[in-house]
């Protein structure tokens, strides 16, 4: 059975897809699934680093593309996780080195050796977005409750709309606090401009940057809060209906400091 | 990758003659904002540096080359006052006069919008270097913001400036994407470092990367460090740039470092980032580099 | 602390205000990315138009403007003559436009400065409606 190819967007960069496409990937592979990340940011590859597994790269999408190497060659095994493996980017190509038509080629081939298929989208609208998204078959935008994320998370998902594929929505970096004061969107906010369906919502964490320095993947930790909304998010991929609990949404005052304490 | 070709005009930015007038005209500075990775910070560094020089008296553009994904004018509180964008001008639909948008708050500050519904691909890079070089005449600085990536979005906004300044967080995505960038640019654009935020509390438990760590590897000319402020959220929630209050840490970042723009030999204040080894940082803060 | 003040006396809070622009300027980037959508409507409204008065379709423009607080479609739409028919057919469920002209004279928008241009017809709030 083919895998799902699934790309993650959102137009503004920064946003969190790199690090939103590694916690999903990971929660998924620790589920069972085989997996494979895509990096789909020819020349500002970055799949890799947050992984941790910069240093093993031999091969890369370009190479794999252009046929210089087996794409088996190119992909490098996660040995955290029993299926979890990352085809990284070129860094010193360009987005003009692939073709859509390769990518989608590349995707598919891609897509029978896995349970899902993870691309990571370049920021912005341009090559490297249109490459990401031709390979895939749904689209999960990731955006933060700021006002330039939102807007370009608008443009992004009118541009899958055109594409005709299944998008659903993430919050990310939201700020329950700043939300509750009224200096941030709320996660209401953010589903009513954009009209699309939620997957996620991620809470700000310090702890995030942490993990990317090291290169190690959220849902690797124990004690991380944000560990079991990954997972949440991944059960949500599977088709199961998982509530969103009151850290994610505003909800009473009290409510969500027991929440936050809890973490 | 190919190298970027030379700017339009060549590096000199002060005394430029113009083909057949007899007074030579005073070109402002064609300063590129970029970084390669997104959400760094390069819009709200195009407008609070934008406005930080507004304030100190200059004449300001800012040009926002991200096509179909502009946010300048948002972050600027302009988005209702647009009416041309630069696409219009570069197909001469409107003039650069009917293009420019005046700022709410400071008279010498212009923007001149990106279009929204278009492409990056549609944008002639030759015109775009002329209209930068039009601004010049006209502005003792033109700010460009570029989009992310290193495609033709960031090209052509290189292409019309003349230097440089890249902005960097303390991550590691970051950094690489920064060093990627420098190396695209060559030698042509002196550019100059930007470490925005900062979060001295997670530096001091080795959890973020120093400006050492940072400038050890990207070894530019740090024009500031700015720390992490939820307020820079609340600012583009309202379209009111930082720079504007007096108030804000991030404001005073922004004024040392268009101080520091202007030549001005601007030592590490403390409010900047509060760190203790803050004498080690004033050796990292050279003014302006020679051109 | 700016921002409890700012509550204090009255001021809406940021993230208010956040969602008030960002509605507009989706409301005026999804107008500029569908132009087919804008072009139907130029015709629609034109067509109703017709009914009361002669235009001249050639030299028809439609385009929406951002002002402060509101995206408002401007028309601007020559009359060259009175339709002998107008008010002897159905009346259009459209929102009605303020008088029709009676003559091509008297066809001047209420509020319009005195310009050389010809006679500007303000359609106000044309984005609250079809939001």
């Amino acid at each position: 059975m083919s895998a799902r190819k699934i790309v993650f967007t959102s137009g503004k960069g920064g946003v969190g897809k790199t690090t939103t496409t590694v916690n999903v990937g990971a929660a998924l592979a620790k589920r069972g699934h085989r997996v494979i990340l895509v990096d789909a940011d020819i020349g500002l590859r970055n799949l890799d680093l947050v992984l941790g597994l910069e240093k093993r790269i031999v091969f890369d999408l370009v190479e794999v593309v252009e046929g210089r190497c087996q794409v088996r060659q190119a992909l490098i095994k996660d040995k955290r996780f029993e299926a979890l493996s990352i085809l990284p980017a070129a860094q010193t190509r360009d987005k003009d080195s692939v073709s859509e038509d390769q990518m989608k080629r590349l995707v598919d081939d891609l897509a029978d050796m896995a349970d899902f298929v993870l691309i990571d989208c370049p920021a912005g609208i341009e090559g490297g977005f249109r490459n990401a998204v031709a390979g895939a078959s749904e689209a999960i935008v990731v955006t933060t409750p700021e006002v330039s994320a939102i807007r370009d998370a608008d443009r992004v998902i009118g541009k899958i709309g055109e594409r005709s594929i299944p998008m659903r929505l993430i919050i990310n970096r939201i700020r329950p606090e700043m939300v509750r004061a009224g200096d941030m969107l709320s996660v209401e906010d953010v589903c009513e401009i954009l009209s699309a369906e939620l997957l996620g919502i991620v809470p700000d964490d310090e702890e995030v940057i942490d993990t990317t320095n090291r290169g190690e993947p959220i849902v690797l930790g124990e004690t991380s809060r944000l560990r079991g909304i990954y997972e949440k998010i991944a059960r949500r991929l599977e088709g199961e209906l998982v509530p969103f609990t009151n850290l994610e949404s505003t909800g009473f005052f009290g409510r969500l400091l027991g929440a936050l304490k809890a973490g | 990758m190919h190298v970027l070709e030379q700017p339009f005009d060549d590096a000199d930015h002060e005394q430029s003659a113009p083909r057949s007038e007899p007074a030579p005209v005073k070109l402002g500075r064609a300063i590129v904002i970029t970084s390669g990775k997104g959400g760094v910070g390069k819009t709200t560094t195009t407008a609070n540096l934008g406005t930080a020089l507004a304030r100190r008296g200059h004449t300001v553009a800012l040009v926002d080359a991200d096509v179909g994904l502009r946010n300048l004018d948002i972050v600027m509180g302009l988005e209702s006052r647009v009416k041309y964008h630069v696409l219009d001008v570069l197909e001469e639909k409107a003039t650069i006069d009917e293009a420019l948008v005046r700022d709410k708050h400071s008279p010498t500050l212009v923007l001149l919008a990106a279009a929204q519904a278009r492409e990056k691909d549609e944008v002639d890079t030759r015109k775009m270097v002329e209209l930068v070089h039009s601004l010049r005449e006209r502005f003792d600085y033109v700010l460009i913001d570029c989009p992310a990536g290193i495609e033709k979005g960031f090209q052509n906004a290189v292409a019309g400036a003349q230097e440089a300044i890249v902005v960097c967080t303390p991550e590691v995505s970051a950094v690489r994407d920064v060093d990627r960038v420098v190396g695209l640019l060559g030698n042509a654009f002196s550019p100059q470092l930007i470490i925005n935020r900062m979060r001295a509390q997670l530096v001091k438990k080795g959890k973020m990367l120093s400006v050492e760590d940072v400038n050890g590897i990207l070894r530019l000319p740090l024009l500031g460090v700015i720390a992490e402020e939820p307020d820079v959220i609340v600012s583009t929630n309202r379209g009111e740039p930082l720079a504007l209050r007096t108030d804000s840490q991030t404001a005073a970042a922004y004024h040392a470092i268009a101080a520091r723009v202007d030549g001005e030999d601007v030592p590490a204040p403390a409010v900047e980032y509060k760190e203790s080894f803050i004498t080690k940082l004033g050796s990292l803060f050279g003014g302006r580099r020679n051109s | 602390m700016i921002e409890f003040l700012n509550r204090l006396f009255g001021r809406q809070t940021s993230g208010a205000t956040a969602k008030e622009r960002l509605r507009l300027v989706l409301m005026s980037d999804h107008l500029s990315l569908a132009p087919e959508l804008v072009e139907a409507m130029k015709r629609d409204l034109v067509d109703v138009i017709s009914r009361y008065v002669e235009v001249d379709r050639d030299k028809i423009d439609v385009h929406f403007e951002n002002q402060e607080n509101v995206v408002a479609m401007l028309a601007n739409i020559p009359i060259t003559g009175v339709n002998r028919n107008a008010g002897r057919e159905q009346t259009p469920a459209v929102p009605v436009m303020e008088q029709a002209a009676q003559t091509p004279q008297a066809a001047q928008a209420p509020a319009a400065p005195p310009r050389p241009r010809p006679r500007r017809r303000r359609k106000k709030n044309a984005a609250a409606t079809a939001s």
